[in-house]
């Protein structure tokens, strides 16, 4: 019977256009809106590394103390995200986690070997090689560079493909070199498509931005005294000039991961730098009892607003918008079925249960619900070329049109449609077909 | 084959009840060409929707085909409905955007026949009906009678045991009325029970057998002449 529901529903359609038009219209801009918004909101929102997102934790340690800029009084869950040279140093010393990394966001200028290309300025993470296989960074050519090279302040590089088709024109550029602020790094590594959106690992710092063209060792890019291209908080007190002045520092510049594979290894963690910290107040550093946390990737997300409190508001919008298009859906489709009252009063006299017209009907406000999904793609595809035509470059990355989003707006608009169409429905069930004989 | 006994139907508001039929008997035996007349608001209507489960009737009995009636749900009236029962309109109510061939399939739909076996009665029904050639049309382009005809076929198609007709020609003129008519004494030949609502006496001749309702009551017609006469005899103070 569904196929012939389906056939009813679509000549039903047919019968009046102009309320059939109007009823999809009116599910569609519900759809386009509402699909826009929850869009944005599902990139800003999704796990960008699934698969080990409850093993990989960000670290932080208040190294300012209560009281200080930055930390909320009486807040003990509010305070640095970001770390110290010092910490950073002390932590990787340690080794305490199964995998980790210190690394901040620099820059330079690199001086492609082809003479054609004019040199340009390129992002750099610096980083230790822990990084490549705590984040699952896939690579195309080659290999992350080794903990000898972390050691040694190797001047080696790993690239991403985008800057490899750029200045290599996609070749094997393994053992080639890039030129750095006029020094050579010897390419080890060429990494393959890896942009997770939002940039989790280091949320400070341009969080919907691209990853890095380069990556180097951290202990190179100390050695270089290569700048913070990041965000720098120092509360006050930059400390001593200069780049020593600063590794001295309780600035923060720094994002720290540890990837800690069981919850033994976490518990393990934690009291390690809870002692950690106790022994920087019994050094004198601190004057406070330890303060630290370690996030999951989802809880880092969550404690850094990754998702924009305007655009859950927005979402909330568009969705109470989709209501009100579905209420006038539902009010046409109940001029709709109640129009029909003597067909539906006939095939209740030809032996169609109230159960039978109750499903006819609903197929028919499914009908309308798909329609109205296919309709509200289309305008999801224009809210999101609009809305790419109107924000930044970041932001737009997160208007993409995923499958998942696809599938979700067609059960969103077929699911919302029949719910709609439930009253109505009802209604139709309960058309007493006595009544619309002896009326006619 | 329909049979009921002292069956009422009653209208409720909140201040007053109305009998639509008190104490309504009737039995209708296989076979039979049956016509149920009388006045407008006098029952007949109700009759028809109780007599084919289309409403529920308040006190009494309905067996229809052996079976009693009462307390069954609406889905096992639709089905018993759909099994035995065939409608014919006096307005057709053919359902405007199916064509011929599809207003006739409606029941059959409901009843779960596979689609060979719709096609073979839908053919079966149109060839009945004369109107095999018009299978593809729409109720629109249809005179008055053919669309009749599109009813029967579809009361037909699933071999009802029962047709129940309400005014059946009350929409065409003679010689429409005639031919459907024709084609119903011609069912009622082939062995079926029918029971026609009518207010046309000259209509309820041709039936085999004539029940009167007045004020929702089954009266004896042959009776009735006697009652009258008693009546007149008393008013003039003979007596009889």
């Amino acid at each position: 019977m569904f196929n012939y529901y389906v056939g009813l529903a679509v000549r039903s359609l047919k019968r009046n256009i102009v309320l059939t038009v109007l009823m999809i219209a009116a599910i569609g801009v519900g759809i386009g809106a509402s699909m826009t918004t929850l869009t944005v909101f599902r990139a800003m929102d999704r796990d960008p590394i699934p698969q080990k997102s409850r093993q990989l934790f960000a670290v932080q340690i208040d190294n300012w103390g209560p009281n200080s800029g930055g930390v909320v009084t009486g807040d003990a869950e509010h305070f640095q995200e970001q770390i110290s040279y010092i910490d950073a140093n002390g932590l990787m010393n340690a080794r305490a986690a199964h995998r980790q990394s210190a690394m901040y966001v620099t820059g330079a200028a690199l001086t492609p070997s082809n003479p054609d290309l004019l040199p340009f300025q390129v992002q750099i993470r610096a980083t230790y090689t822990d990084f490549f296989a705590m984040f699952d960074t896939p690579f195309l050519m080659g290999a992350p560079w080794s903990a000898a090279d972390d050691n040694g302040r190797a001047e080696v590089v790993v690239i991403s493909h985008e800057l490899n088709d750029k200045i290599f024109g996609g070749a094997n550029s393994i053992g080639k070199t890039v030129n750095l602020d006029n020094h050579e790094y010897r390419v080890v590594g060429v990494m393959g498509l890896w942009d997770p959106i939002p940039k989790y690992y280091d949320l400070n710092n341009n969080a919907y931005g691209k990853s890095a063209e380069i990556y180097l060792p951290f202990t190179r890019a100390i050695e270089g005294q290569m700048p913070s291209w990041g965000n720098n908080n120092c509360n006050g007190n930059v400390g001593e000039p200069g780049w020593a002045g600063r590794l001295r520092s309780e600035c923060v510049w720094l994002q720290f991961w540890a990837e800690l594979p069981t919850a033994a290894d976490v518990e393990h963690y934690r009291t390690f730098l809870n002692n950690y910290a106790s022994d920087q107040q019994r050094t004198g550093r601190f004057s406070w009892p330890a303060h630290t946390r370690i996030r999951d990737v989802r809880e880092w997300l969550v404690y850094q607003h990754a998702v924009q409190d305007e655009v859950r508001i927005l979402v909330l919008v568009s969705f109470s918008f989709l209501l009100v298009c579905l209420l006038n859906a539902m009010g046409l489709m109940l001029a709709k079925i109640m129009g029909r009252a003597g067909d539906i009063g006939v095939r209740r006299a030809l032996g169609a249960s109230r159960r039978a017209i109750f499903g006819q009907c609903l197929i028919e406000a499914g009908v309308i619900g798909l329609a109205g999904g296919l309709l509200g793609l289309l305008l999801t595809g224009l809210g999101l070329m609009g809305l790419r035509s109107l924000l930044s470059e970041e932001v737009s990355r997160l208007t993409h049109f995923s499958p998942s989003d696809i599938t979700i707006a067609v059960i969103l608009a077929v699911v919302a449609t029949t719910l709609a169409g439930l009253y109505p429905t009802w209604r139709a069930a309960q058309v007493q077909p006595a009544w619309q004989l002896k009326a006619q | 084959m329909l049979k009921m006994t002292h069956l009422s139907k009653a209208y409720r508001t909140e201040v007053v009840e109305t009998f639509a039929l008190r104490d309504f008997s009737i039995h209708v035996r296989e076979g039979e060409f049956v016509a149920v007349t009388a006045p407008s608001g006098s029952g007949k209507t109700t009759f028809l929707t109780i007599a084919g489960l289309l409403e529920e009737f308040s006190g009494g009995e309905y067996q229809l085909d052996g079976a009693n009636v009462r307390g069954l749900n609406d889905n096992q009236r639709s089905k018993l409905r759909n099994e035995k029962i065939g409608f014919i309109f006096q307005a057709f109510n053919l359902i405007a955007d199916l064509n011929v061939q599809d207003n006739i399939d409606v029941p059959l739909r409901y009843r779960g026949f596979n689609g060979p076996e719709r096609r073979r009665r839908i053919q079966e029904a149109l060839g009945r009906v004369g109107l095999s050639a018009r299978s593809r049309h729409y109720p629109a382009e249809l005179s008055g009678g053919q669309q009749q005809r599109v009813a029967i076929a579809r009361a037909l198609a699933g071999s009802p045991r029962l047709l129940l007709a309400d005014e059946p020609t009350g929409n065409l003129d003679t010689q429409m009325a005639r031919g459907v008519l024709d084609l119903l004494e011609e069912l009622h030949r082939d062995g079926a029970t029918i029971v026609m609502v009518t207010h046309d006496p000259e209509l309820a001749v041709r039936a085999q057998r004539e029940v009167h309702i007045v004020d929702g009551q089954v009266v004896d017609l042959a009776a009735q002449p006697r009652l009258v006469a008693t009546a007149n005899a008393a008013n003039t103070g003979t007596g009889t």
